[in-house]
């Protein structure tokens, strides 16, 4: 087993799934409490890596990380480096990618919350931070906690973006399902298939969290609606 | 009823356009429950929201106790969380996750927790519920959870209670229970409260004052007895179910016999004098079912010779005890109904096209400004 792939994949999934933990509650709860203008734009934006081809959005990424735009030399003269093919660049583009998988159940897990129960609690006077922290976090922690998996688990089989921004560099940007396709492209069946093996196990070890996560979900609304 | 209190312990001024029109004022009694009557969609829960804080009002002024909650002109807009108003909501909104301790804690102001837990104790108590306090409100019957609800808007010590239809979703059974419960426990209390209800019977039991709200106006306010049997205007009546409500033209009045003559169609009908009104204006008038008198075939009854009208039974249904008598009267386009006991429609042999003769006590005829 390459263990250095698998090592890379799970850090990249690990940490894209930490950024999007705060990232995904703050833009979701903003779509499903707050009506402004320009919401629409916002979700479509954040819905349109779900559509468009990896490759498109690769492109898009390439540019906007070369030095010679503002995000990338920006980024070059803080750090010294380049974000492309590197593991950096590859996270951030992995966090943009993985927008939709993180946003829409986490949207969907507080707009569930029924209105009356948050304005219960500013009724008792419970702050804004408190209402959150005490009756919105644990109602739609299912819904959040589905979402991450999901984003863990589209991370670790994500291939276009990530060959596109990261390239094939051991150690820095080659990822397990990197990994596969080369195996493949030499010939190597019996190491592209203990990684495919993997990949699949925890693929379908995330469908069945989040079914579960799910089921509660509605066991938790169809408690609401007593 | 409380009469003894300053009557200026709450004081609202709501003006808006949109979402809905509102244009109410009012003010409320320490003591003083108030029901809030009025069709869906006349602005009875706005209102109460804006009490709370939950909804903006473009104008508005919500003074309680001498706290200012809101004053549009000032820009003052104090948050739902800043103002002590205990909020009971139609589908009780209890945090599904907690117990039930743990949703009336979360309202109890401070941390300190010994004195919350003889809080908890102490509302539990109040609102019989002792011993639920580990329970999960998805363990609980609606009557329960409803306890729990109102635990829980009394946990903030309010200075103002507001129920939102609380009763509507229990069975016949607990609304009762659950009303004779809130009577007790307002005795309790020394706060005003306002209460939303569709049920007319709830809100004659409930009420020392009876709000009648309709496309965001308040059409009256009164004594439940007051208002039911002297409704500011036809809609009025009709909001409060009446039926007999009909159209008729001042005659004249007699002032030595103390009576007003009513020309209705073909009919003359004497009522109380009542001198707001001049001879030949129009009014609507409108009698209360029990003031309307069957003649029995037998022997005469009292107040026979009060407005006798004559008429064919059009309907006659038998609903248990009562039976509901609809009579098309001779000369009128309208019709008249009343209930007599079911013993008695028996005994004088109502039936369907039955002619039948009634009198209309002239004291409980009320009359009142055309309406639209």
């Amino acid at each position: 087993m390459d263990w250095q792939t698998v090592f890379l994949s799970f850090k990249l999934a690990f940490l894209t799934m930490l950024i999007l933990l705060p990232a995904g509650i703050l833009i979701s709860r903003l779509l499903a409490y707050q009506r402004f203008h320009g919401r629409a734009l916002v979700l479509t934006c954040i819905v349109l890596p779900l559509v468009l081809p990896p490759t498109v959005l690769g492109f898009y990424l390439l540019h906007a990380f070369s030095e010679q735009v503002a995000i990338g030399h920006w980024y070059q003269q803080l750090t010294g480096h380049s974000l492309i093919f590197t593991f950096d660049g590859l996270l951030l583009a992995s966090v943009l990618f993985n927008l939709p998988f993180a946003v829409i159940p986490m949207q969907r897990a507080f707009a569930s919350i029924p209105a009356d129960i948050r304005e219960a609690a500013w009724c008792c006077g419970l702050s804004n931070l408190r209402t959150f922290w005490q009756i919105e976090l644990p109602l739609a922690w299912p819904g959040i906690l589905a979402a991450l998996i999901l984003v863990f688990a589209h991370t670790l089989g994500e291939f276009g973006v990530v060959l596109m921004i990261g390239g094939n560099i051991p150690g820095e940007t080659r990822t397990a399902a990197i990994a596969i396709y080369d195996y493949l492209q030499v010939l190597n069946n019996s190491a592209a298939g203990k990684l495919s093996a993997l990949l699949l196990l925890l693929s379908f070890t995330s469908i069945v969290l989040i079914n579960v996560l799910n089921s509660r979900m509605r066991h938790n609304e169809y408690r609401h609606s007593i | 009823m409380n009469t003894d209190t300053p009557s200026d312990y709450l004081y609202v001024k709501l003006r808006q356009l949109t979402p809905i029109p509102l244009s109410v004022d009012f003010t409320c009694g320490k003591n003083e429950l108030i029901v809030l009557v009025g069709p869906s969609g006349s602005g009875k829960t706005t209102l109460l929201r804006s009490i709370a804080g939950l909804h903006h009002v473009s104008e508005a002024i919500i003074k309680v106790a001498e706290e200012i909650w809101c004053d549009s002109q000032q820009k003052l807009f104090r948050p739902a969380r800043q103002r002590r108003a205990g909020f009971v909501f139609q589908h009780y909104a209890l945090f599904p996750h907690l117990t039930v301790a743990r949703n009336i804690a979360l309202a109890i102001p401070g941390k300190e927790k010994s004195r919350s837990q003889q809080e908890i104790d102490r509302i539990l108590a109040l609102v019989n519920l002792q011993g639920m306090d580990q329970r999960y409100p998805g363990q609980l019957s609606g009557g329960q959870q409803q306890r729990v609800a109102l635990a829980r808007a009394l946990a903030r010590d309010p200075a103002l209670l507001l129920l939102d239809e609380p009763f509507s979703a229990v069975d016949m059974v607990t609304r009762r229970k659950l009303r004779r419960e809130l009577v007790r426990i307002r005795q309790q209390l020394n706060i005003p409260i306002i209460f939303v209800t569709h049920d007319l019977d709830e809100a004659y039991m409930l009420a020392d004052r009876l709000f009648i709200i309709h496309e965001g106006r308040l059409l009256q306010n009164g004594y439940p007895a007051d208002v039911l049997a002297r409704p500011a205007s036809a809609r009025v009546a009709h909001l409060l179910d009446l039926n007999n409500i009909f159209k008729a033209r001042i005659k004249s009045h007699d002032r030595g016999r103390k009576i007003t003559l009513l020309q209705w169609g073909d009919t003359t009908l004497e009522c109380s004098i009542n001198e707001r009104f001049s001879p030949d204006e129009s009014v609507d008038w409108v009698i209360p079912p029990d003031s309307i008198i069957l003649h029995r075939v037998d022997r005469p009854s009292q107040g026979e010779r009060e407005n006798p009208v004559d008429g064919i039974i059009e309907q006659c249904l038998s609903l248990g005890e009562n039976t509901s008598i609809t009579v098309r009267l001779e000369g009128q386009a309208s019709r008249l109904s009343f209930n007599v006991p079911t013993h008695v429609a028996r005994r004088n042999k109502l039936a369907e096209l039955f002619p039948i003769r009634v009198s209309l006590l002239a004291s409980a005829i009320h009359l009142m400004s055309p309406g639209e």
